[in-house]
């Protein structure tokens, strides 16, 4: 399989997650497209450590150091997943709505 | 065309095709659901790359705990009404336009590129609990441990911002 088309993949899926962003104004649909985008990335890290398990100079070792950042990047999503789902209840409590449209308060 | 090539196809198409699902439907439960089959295929693109442990992991932490979360706060706003408001839909295909110029440029970029790597499919030790468990306890154990007080931290933020404020109310 060519890293080419692991590349295309992963930048299609990024993409849709980052018109996600752009396009959807409920904040639970934008913070998931961030989780889109996040595997995405870990995606594109995956098959850049099978290409490098094909190098015969390198160890499996070396060629494992892509999957240890997946993983520590899964860890980060999950406490980020906390905390901005605890914001997200949070701000749907006072102002009883989850819509960004409407919160710019910070822009007056 | 082989047998893997044809599992690469249909878990790209699979994964392409909920993740714009996941952005166009109106309900948000339904976008939960439609995400939750876009990890179940990137974890079936990990196990065709042979990285068995990261395919357990992101089933279990992503598709299990993290989507989980999420509906189970939609269903505590009681979301699943048609909440989305009034619509520019100008500024939307702003949006599209853009995303879609991104996704053209870096694929017409990559097509250019002249050298060809191959990724390793199927096989390999690269991706086994043995090879990881033993990179993650010798090279990183010092950010191992230091994710264990992120994860502290994110636990007491996450108890002080959903607590109930009495004194300005």
């Amino acid at each position: 399989m060519d890293i080419k088309l692991y590349i295309i993949l992963a930048i299609t899926l990024f993409t849709i997650g980052m018109i996600g962003v752009l396009v959807r104004r409920n904040a639970i649909i934008i913070f998931m497209c961030v989780e889109l985008m996040l595997n995405a990335v870990n995606l594109l890290l995956v098959a850049f450590s099978k290409m490098h398990a094909l190098n015969p100079s390198l160890s499996p070792t070396v060629a494992s150091d892509a999957q240890i950042f997946v993983f520590f990047i899964m860890v980060v999503a999950a406490a980020e997943v906390s905390v901005g789902l605890a914001i997200i209840v949070m701000m749907y409590r006072n102002v009883h709505t989850v819509d960004v449209n409407f919160l710019n308060r910070l822009k007056h | 065309m082989n047998i893997t090539t044809i599992l690469f196809i249909l878990l790209s198409v699979m994964a392409i095709g909920s993740a714009v699902m996941m952005i166009s439907s109106k309900s948000p439960v339904h976008s939960v659901l439609w995400l939750v089959v876009v990890f179940f295929a990137i974890s079936g693109h990990y196990i065709l790359l042979n990285a068995q442990f990261l395919a357990i992991v992101n089933i279990i932490v992503y598709a299990g705990a993290i989507m989980v979360l999420f509906l189970f706060v939609v269903m505590l706003m009681n979301l699943n009404a048609e909440t989305e408001p009034i619509k520019n839909y100008r500024l939307q295909l702003v949006g599209i336009v853009a995303g879609g110029l991104l996704l053209l440029v870096i694929i017409s970029a990559i097509m250019k590129m002249d050298v060809e790597h191959l990724v390793q499919t199927k096989d390999g030790d690269a991706g086994l609990i043995k090879v990881l468990g033993m990179n993650l306890f010798k090279n990183y154990v010092l950010p191992f441990e230091i994710s264990s007080v992120l994860f502290l931290s994110a636990m007491i933020g996450a108890v002080v911002i959903g607590k109930k404020d009495e004194n300005v109310n």
